[in-house]
C-alpha cells in the first residue's frame, strides 16, 4: 500500500512542484486548491476544489481521502496567500482574508488530519512559515503576523500530538520565485536577500529538502521546530 | 439515552482500554465513571476517546457529530464524567 500524503494549495507554485516530487517518491497524493487542477491529472493524484478556510469542505476532503486511499501519513500545509502593503493602507478585509487561509486553513487541515494520524499512531505534519516573521519585514504586517500564528500553532500542536507519534514542524522559506512575490519590487527583494547569510533566492528544491527531512521516518525526535532557509534566524 | 449511542461509547472505551492502559475499562456500563477511582483517565486519553467516538458515530450514522465544543466544555456538569453521560451527549448531538 502506498503512503498517503495531503498537500494543500497544489494548483501552482511550490505546491504544484511538491505534487510531482512526492508522486515520484511513491506517495499517493491528494491535493486541493480553490480552483481546479490541470488536466490530465497525474497518476496517483486526486484533487479537491475547496477553500481550506471552509471547515466543512476540509472535513469532507479528509474523510474522502481516508476512505479511498487509507490513513494519511503526511500533511503539507502549503496553501497560503500574501498581502504586501503598509499597515495604514491595509483594509481589515485583507487581513481577514490572509488569516482565513494561512491560519484558519492550516488549523482546519491540521485538526482533521491529526485525528486520522492519532488513530494510526503515526504522522508527519509540515506547515509553512516565512522569513518575513523573524525579519519583521515592513509592508508585510498581515502576512508575517499570520505566519507567526502558524509557528505558534506548530509548536503547540507538536506538544499535543507528540504522544500519538505525530510530529509537527514548519519550514520558513526565503523568497522563492512564485506568484506570491511576483509583484514585489526588485529593489525590495535585493534588500531582503541581503539580510540572509546565504544571499540568493530560494529554489523549490531548497524547500523540498527541508520537507524531506521533516517527514523522514528517522525524524521522529524532531518536532515543534521552524526551520528558516538562507541563514535567517 | 439512545441505546445505539450507549453501544458506541461502550465499545470505543472498551476497545481503547488496553491501548490506553486502563484495565478497569475492559468491561463498562453506563454507570462506569471516567474520572474517579483507580481508572480515572488522563486528559490525553479523553481526547483519544472523544475523537474515536466522533469517528465511529460518523461512520455508523453517516453524518458528522461534534462532541467537544464550547457548549460541552462549559457545562456545569461535565458530560465526559461517565460512560452514561457521554452517551447522553452523543444522543443529544445525534439528534441535531
Amino acid at each position: 500500500m502506498l503512503p498517503v500524503m495531503v498537500i494543500t494549495g497544489t494548483r501552482k507554485g511550490i505546491g504544484r512542484f511538491l505534487v510531482d516530487r512526492y508522486l515520484e517518491k511513491g506517495y499517493l497524493v491528494a491535493g486541493c486548491s480553490r480552483e481546479g487542477f490541470e488536466e490530465p491529472m497525474p497518476k496517483n493524484y486526486s484533487h479537491y476544489c475547496l477553500d481550506v478556510a471552509e471547515e466543512k469542505a476540509v472535513i469532507s476532503m479528509v474523510r474522502d481521502v481516508n476512505k479511498r486511499s487509507g490513513p494519511i501519513s503526511v500533511l503539507i500545509n502549503n496553501a497560503g496567500i500574501a498581502s504586501m502593503n503598509h499597515l495604514i493602507l491595509t483594509p481589515t478585509a485583507t487581513v481577514q482574508r490572509v488569516f482565513s487561509t494561512n491560519v484558519f486553513g492550516t488549523f482546519n487541515t491540521m485538526r482533521e488530519v491529526a485525528k486520522v494520524m492519532m488513530s494510526a499512531k503515526y504522522g508527519r505534519i509540515v506547515n509553512f512559515a516565512t522569513v518575513a516573521t523573524p525579519l519583521n519585514l515592513e509592508g508585510e504586517a498581515a502576512y508575517a503576523a499570520s505566519k507567526a500564528a502558524v509557528e505558534s500553532l506548530t509548536r503547540i500542536a507538536a506538544r499535543e500530538l507528540a504522544p500519538f507519534n505525530v510530529t509537527v514542524n514548519a519550514v520558513g522559506p526565503t523568497p522563492v520565485m512564485t506568484d506570491l512575490i511576483r509583484s514585489v519590487p526588485k529593489q525590495k527583494m535585493d534588500a531582503l536577500i541581503a539580510t540572509q547569510a546565504i544571499r540568493r533566492m530560494g529554489e523549490h528544491d531548497d524547500v523540498a529538502n527541508v520537507i524531506d527531512f521533516f517527514i523522514s521516518a528517522n525524524s521522529d525526535f524532531i518536532t515543534g521546530q521552524t526551520l528558516y532557509l538562507g541563514g535567517i534566524n | 439515552m439512545n441505546s445505539e449511542a450507549l453501544q458506541i461509547v461502550k465499545s470505543v472505551v472498551q476497545d481503547l482500554s488496553g491501548e490506553l492502559g486502563y484495565d478497569g475499562l475492559h468491561e463498562v456500563s453506563s454507570e462506569t465513571a471516567l474520572f474517579s477511582g483507580p481508572d480515572s483517565i488522563d486528559s490525553l486519553s479523553l481526547v483519544r476517546i472523544v475523537a474515536e467516538v466522533e469517528r465511529v458515530a460518523e461512520e455508523k450514522l453517516g453524518k458528522r457529530v461534534v462532541l467537544a465544543d464550547e457548549r460541552a466544555m462549559s457545562s456545569r456538569n461535565s458530560p465526559f464524567r461517565s460512560i452514561g453521560t457521554l452517551a447522553d451527549l452523543l444522543t443529544e448531538r445525534m439528534g441535531e
